[in-house]
């Protein structure tokens, strides 16, 4: 378990992340969510105990990280930001130079090389040199210095970062997998990324915790508007603008004309449903509908509301 | 010490000696060592038909003032600025095992390259006249404790930066002040300032050391300079992580 209590980090006057709680428990995968510079890798610094907070305490396994450093830095697996790499040595001799760190020697490291091998899919590139290795697969390696020593808590910062789609499914999979007896913190500012492999999420925005739920329990607590995309045929301008006069709660946000056809987005309240208003006035008006479709919030227009910001990459 | 001590320092040692000889430094610095110090052993040999070491032991610890921090100048600041400094603090090792890794690593690169000078003590049993054996062992004793002290510096210096031309040029400027230090004592006004410069200075030392001397306030004089800045390493690291 980690538990993370008003953890405070300052670089000089910049306040990085501003007293934040939360608790990631065993079995649980926690996503960490944030736009670029939102606090997330600093955080993770800090419970990784490569950073010392300004105030606050992390606690893992019940355990201070500055009381207990080294016992705490036994149990923990990291994969630090953009997965520094030694480029000059081969894959084997990295493996073995954490092994034995953590005291895997002799048949105890064959074993522990044969699982990383067959968990992160390192066949092949054993005896190749970190730096002729392809980004997907030295992430593979960094991935690989962090479970080898099979710990109870895994923390990993962008950890799909880079890597092609077929390569994210891969290692999202293995998440997954080591998740079941594990702690596992996972950052991105990608949402996809962590709505496809965290249980919960915490999102940051400024050094600040402003949600932390399950994906559900996020789309719920924010009520946004729902905007419906209608493409028509043989409607006119003044047709269009006089709907929005005779349907009192939708507004037109946009009109784009494509030849022959309107391209209409009306946005209206969530709990609304004016779509059979709307064929009405269709109808009425001698429209032909060749489209209308209904575009809900999804944990992207969470994220916004939240950060305030677009979502990088989503 | 605990057997994990060892265990810690052994694998930091060992993967320290495959990256610096999985890239062309190390080499490099051998092949440079092994070129220079060759010449002037070989060119008064054939010259003047002169067989002795004394020209090697004398032109070996000015080779070392650039080349030892060449060697050491990535060894922490490389870490810092690949980020791997992070991989490192965050493994279940001590910054003391870290330093002494590092350290221990340097110095085997040195031992290493005094190894290559052994051809030319063969040559001098085969053609010299008059050989002292116990020289011979005390002139490379010496080098040894030198290569100590001027690695500790080293590492020193890499530690305090993250850009390894930073480390090279601190560091040769510390090895040149304490090389420096009894070359200028006629400037020096105090007599007690002389002679604390004097016995602070390298040469001082190793020149006992080198005329087969062997002194254990030399000895302890070059092993309490490197547990000096070995420390000063440890400290620097710590301050720079919690920072």
């Amino acid at each position: 378990m980690v538990r993370i209590e008003n953890l405070v980090k300052n670089y000089g006057e910049v306040k990085a992340v501003r007293s934040i709680n939360f608790t990631a428990n065993k079995g649980e995968i926690l996503g960490f969510l944030g736009s670029n510079g939102a606090g997330k890798s600093t955080t993770l610094k800090m419970v990784s105990g490569y950073l010392a907070p300004t105030a606050g305490n992390v606690y893992i396994n019940d355990l201070n990280i500055l009381d207990n450093s080294l016992e705490i830095r036994q149990q923990i697996g990291y994969l630090p930001e953009l997965n520094p790499l030694w480029g000059e040595m081969v894959v084997y001799d990295v493996l073995q130079f954490t092994a034995r760190i953590y005291d895997i020697v002799g048949r105890k490291f064959e074993k522990a090389l044969d699982r990383v091998i067959d968990q992160c899919g390192l066949n092949g590139i054993l005896h190749k040199k970190i730096s002729a290795c392809s980004k997907g697969y030295k992430q593979r390696v960094g991935l690989a210095m962090a479970i080898i020593h099979d710990p109870k808590i895994l923390i990993l910062d962008e950890p799909v970062n880079g890597l092609d789609p077929n390569q994210i499914v891969e290692i999202r999979e293995l998440i997954r997998n080591l998740g079941r007896d594990k702690t596992i913190i996972i950052s991105s500012h990608i949402l996809q990324e962590i709505q496809a492999t965290a249980d919960r999420i915490v999102v940051i925005n400024q050094g600040q915790i402003v949600a932390d739920g399950t994906n559900e329990e996020l789309m719920a607590s924010i009520k946004g508007n729902t905007l419906l995309t209608l493409e028509t045929k043989n409607s006119t301008m003044e047709s269009i603008e006089s709907l929005s006069t005779q349907l009192s709660n939708i507004s037109i946000k946009d009109v784009s004309d494509n030849g022959d056809n309107h391209i209409i987005q009306i946005e209206y309240a969530a709990e609304l449903d004016p779509r059979e208003d709307i064929f009405k006035y269709a109808i009425q008006s001698k429209w032909s509908i060749l489209e209308m479709s209904v575009y809900k919030t999804n944990l992207e227009d969470v994220f916004r509301s939240l950060t305030g910001k677009e979502a990088v990459g989503a | 010490m605990r057997n994990k001590n060892f265990s810690n320092i052994r694998a930091i040692y060992n993967r320290e000696l495959q990256s610096a000889f999985n890239s062309p430094m190390a080499y490099i610095f051998l092949f440079v060592f092994a070129v220079v110090s060759g010449y002037f052993f070989t060119s008064p040999f054939f010259l003047i038909g002169q067989s002795d070491l004394r020209g090697l032991f004398s032109i070996i610890p000015l080779l070392y003032i650039i080349l030892i921090p060449a060697i050491t100048m990535g060894m922490v600041s490389r870490d810092w600025n690949i980020g791997t400094m992070e991989i490192m603090t965050t493994l279940p090792i001590t910054d003391y095992e870290y330093i002494i890794g590092k350290f221990l690593s340097a110095i085997t690169i040195i031992v290493t390259s005094l190894g290559f000078t052994i051809i030319h003590v063969f040559t001098v049993y085969r053609f010299g006249t008059e050989i002292d054996t116990g020289a011979i062992l005390c002139g490379y004793f010496g080098l040894i404790l030198l290569g100590t002290f001027y690695s500790s510096i080293g590492i020193f210096a890499s530690s305090l930066t993250d850009n390894q031309v930073y480390a090279l040029l601190s560091s040769f400027g510390i090895v040149l002040l304490f090389f420096m230090m009894d070359k200028v004592l006629i400037f020096v006004p105090s007599a007690t300032l002389a002679s604390l410069l004097q016995y602070m200075s390298v040469d001082f030392h190793l020149s006992n050391i080198s005329r087969g001397v062997l002194d254990t306030r030399n000895i302890i004089y070059f092993l309490s300079m490197s547990f000096l800045f070995i420390n000063l390493s440890v400290r620097s690291l710590e301050s720079r992580r919690w920072r």
